[in-house]
């Protein structure tokens, strides 16, 4: 008998339960597929506007810088002066996502742009947001093709392109968002929830920030109309 | 590792006098405990949230078999694979062909209390492949070679200066000859040593705090972001996760991260919830080629159905040792075990047998506060008292607590021998103490007064003061 064929039957025989049960059976496929949303906390119950409010103020908290900026031709600019500001050179490692593709990059002569995953090389890192989750201020980003979940993790500073009506209210309307782009159970090879700069408390419980993943954690919000 | 908790009384002895262990210690009891009531007090759902929290891990156990072969099905779509392990020997079978089979040299790993249950390190050293532990706090103690003494924080036992002091030794093969001492400097340092170990390993291990039936995907929750680059860089992938993670949905798991981290550390969040779901995508620019999912029995399949069934529902924050006074005072590595605190308590004697772990469900005064700030609302101090039973019923306490307990039972059930004898105990005792009040030393009580003074008693038992002031008593 394999390993699993003796655990499973280790399960059943504690559970009491020999051969198949339809009831135990139905009970489980209801809840897979209910995806009904168990108790939600209130705090992010409120319109959209106030929502991108709210986000920011906890994102705020958790350390994460925001630049708000009117529309998507201003990315450029708040990018190097978020570079300028932290004495960083002028040299970004980015996404090679379409979404990106509509900001106006050739304004920034200056700013040396390359696409692809991060090397160790690589000191800063911007990509897309998928969504941001107003009740913790906590950023959500997809692994694809396009956005490779290294440069979010490699680059001392993370920079992270937020579209205001990519804000919503919990994780559970994250997860509804994504099953929507993608269909039931499809998931992507990684999810991340990312609520602000790295930070380690290990030694003597003392707060630092930069462990191992980014040191600085950066959102330019951009304002595109739906809030 | 080798249990030493059959030696609990000895280690604790030696934790007493222990001054940067009762230093750290002090310092961890105040800063987790007000953290956690903040969080708790910020969201005036969380005591309902804790409700759905061992709602949702009830019905998983209950349905257990069949959510975990859900998870396998959603796995093997995904392209990845799960090995079924029954005993610690299987898991790390099974991780060290995965390793051979790409000829690994080095290992990463990220935080994993199962890795630990397992005794993974010494075992992939055996056999030429070496481990390196990314988390900080494991890191540091792999330095140290010291078992973790924290769940959540590995290295809380030591000092700056400890620290200090390890990587002085062992970062100067790496040029780091100065000998550093401020936190953010060793952090820093740590970082830049490990940034290249990230790249270079062939495999990265880490657990999960969470397994989703729903999607086949696993979780950690980290804040330092080295599980991530455990996990994204090598070529091979490899989950350790014990069977009972196993949650149905992205929206149940949801509700439990809820309350993890703010138990934890009084957290909203986490600063990263990953979650992986198979190898990378064929398109993807980076992620692992390789999905394994080692899923360990290791006895807890035997554990439904009794009364160690909720011990299940422990999702490992640590809240329960962050309140205990009994670990406050003594520390992890007291425990002599992988799992400390109350929750190491109540789950050691089933996974090393009660033997050797027999002293831990002692190891409490029954204040209740673990029950209190658990998350998921495991009653610990009933399962210790379950253990406290069973030691007694099948004769793991050594004879002289026996005889005592027994001489104890047996003048309880005669309650004319049992007040006259109190009676005559307190009046004696009440008379020799009356002077000073308390006792530097008593006979029979040296454990209490070798530590302490122990208060004399008035003179009057309570059954009499209680007659005195009308109640009624069961003379
Ligand atoms: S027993 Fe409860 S409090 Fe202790 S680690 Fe487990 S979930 Fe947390």
């Amino acid at each position: 008998m394999s390993g699993r064929e003796r655990i499973l039957g280790n399960l059943k025989r504690s559970l009491g339960r020999d051969g198949l049960d339809v009831n135990a059976v139905a009970a489980v496929e209801r809840r897979l597929a209910s995806r009904n949303a168990n108790l939600v906390p209130k705090r992010a119950a409120r319109p959209h506007a106030e929502q991108v409010d709210l986000f920011i103020e906890k994102a705020t908290a958790l350390d994460i810088t925001v630049a708000r900026v009117g529309g998507l031709a201003d990315v450029p600019g708040a990018i190097s002066d978020y570079l300028a500001e932290h004495n960083l050179p002028s040299e970004i490692k980015m996404a090679p996502d379409p979404a990106l593709d509509g900001v106006p990059w050739a304004d920034r002569p200056m700013l040396k742009i390359t696409r692809g995953r991060a090397e160790i090389s690589d000191a800063v890192g911007v990509t897309p947001a998928f969504r941001a989750i107003a009740e913790t201020g906590t950023l959500v980003t997809v692994s694809s093709a396009d956005r490779p979940a290294t440069l979010n993790f490699v680059p001392d500073d993370h920079v992270v392109v937020l579209n205001a009506s990519q804000v919503i209210g919990t994780m559970e309307d994250m997860w509804a968002g994504l099953r929507a782009d993608r269909g039931d159970g499809d998931m992507p090879r990684t999810v991340n929830m990312i609520s602000g700069p790295s930070r380690t408390a290990d030694i003597q419980l003392t707060l630092i920030k930069g462990a191992h993943g980014p040191r600085r954690l950066h959102i330019v919000l951009v304002d595109d109309g739906a809030a | 590792m080798q249990p030493t908790s059959h030696a609990f009384k000895q280690n604790a002895k030696r934790a007493m006098v222990d001054t940067p262990l009762q230093e750290s210690l002090r310092r961890l009891e105040t800063g987790f405990t007000a953290a956690r009531q903040a969080a708790a007090d910020g969201l005036p759902e969380f005591e309902d949230l804790r409700d759905e929290a061992r709602g949702i891990k009830n019905h998983v156990l209950e349905h257990l078999d069949l959510y975990l072969e859900r998870f396998e099905s959603r796995v093997t779509e995904k392209g990845g694979q799960v090995h079924w392990c029954e005993t610690p020997r299987d898991a790390r079978n099974a991780i060290l062909e995965i390793c051979r089979k790409v000829g690994a040299r080095t290992v990463t790993k990220g935080k994993s209390m199962v890795a630990e249950e397992i005794a993974l390190n010494p075992f992939l050293e055996e056999n030429g492949i070496e481990p390196v532990e990314t988390d900080l706090g494991e890191y540091i103690i792999q330095l140290a070679d010291e078992p973790p003494s924290h769940i959540i924080g590995p290295a809380v036992h030591k000092t700056k200066d400890q620290v200090s002091d390890l990587f002085h030794e062992h970062h100067q093969k790496y040029g780091k000859t100065e000998r550093i001492e401020e936190p953010e400097a060793l952090v820093a340092e740590a970082r830049e040593i490990l940034r290249q170990k990230y790249f270079d390993a062939d495999v990265g291990i880490t657990g999960a705090n969470f397994l989703i039936a729903e999607t086949g995907s696993t979780v950690i929750v980290t804040n330092e972001g080295n599980g991530d680059l455990t996990q994204m860089l090598p070529r091979i992938h490899i989950v350790v996760a014990s069977l009972e993670k196993i949650v149905p949905t992205l929206e149940d798991v949801s509700t439990i991260l809820r309350v993890l981290a703010r138990s934890a550390t009084g957290q909203e969040m986490s600063v990263y919830t990953t979650f992986s779901t198979g190898p990378k995508r064929p398109e993807d620019l980076d992620g692992p080629d390789e999905f394994h999912v080692v899923l360990l029995d290791n006895g807890r399949s035997e554990m439904l159905g009794t009364e160690l069934q909720e011990l299940l529902r422990c999702i490992r924050c640590g809240a329960c040792m962050n309140h205990c006074p009994v670990y406050h005072a003594v520390g992890g590595h007291t425990y002599g075990w992988v799992y400390p605190g109350p929750i190491g308590a109540a789950l050691d004697p089933h996974l090393i047998g009660l033997e050797e772990a027999r002293h831990l469900p002692n190891a409490s005064t029954f204040c209740g506060r673990c029950e209190e700030v658990c998350p998921m609302r495991i009653p610990l101090p009933k399962i210790m008292r379950h253990w406290r039973e069973q030691a007694f019923e099948h004769h793991v306490s050594p004879s002289p607590e026996r005889f005592a307990i027994r001489l104890w039972a047996a003048i309880a059930k005669r309650p004319m021998l049992y007040h006259l004898g109190t009676r005559i105990a307190m009046a004696v005792l009440g008379r020799l103490g009356r002077r000073r009040g308390r006792f530097a030393s008593l006979p029979l009580a040296g454990g209490w007064t070798g530590g302490r003074d122990l208060p004399a008693p008035e003179g009057r038992t309570f059954q009499a003061m209680w007659a005195a002031r009308g109640g009624r008593t069961g003379r």
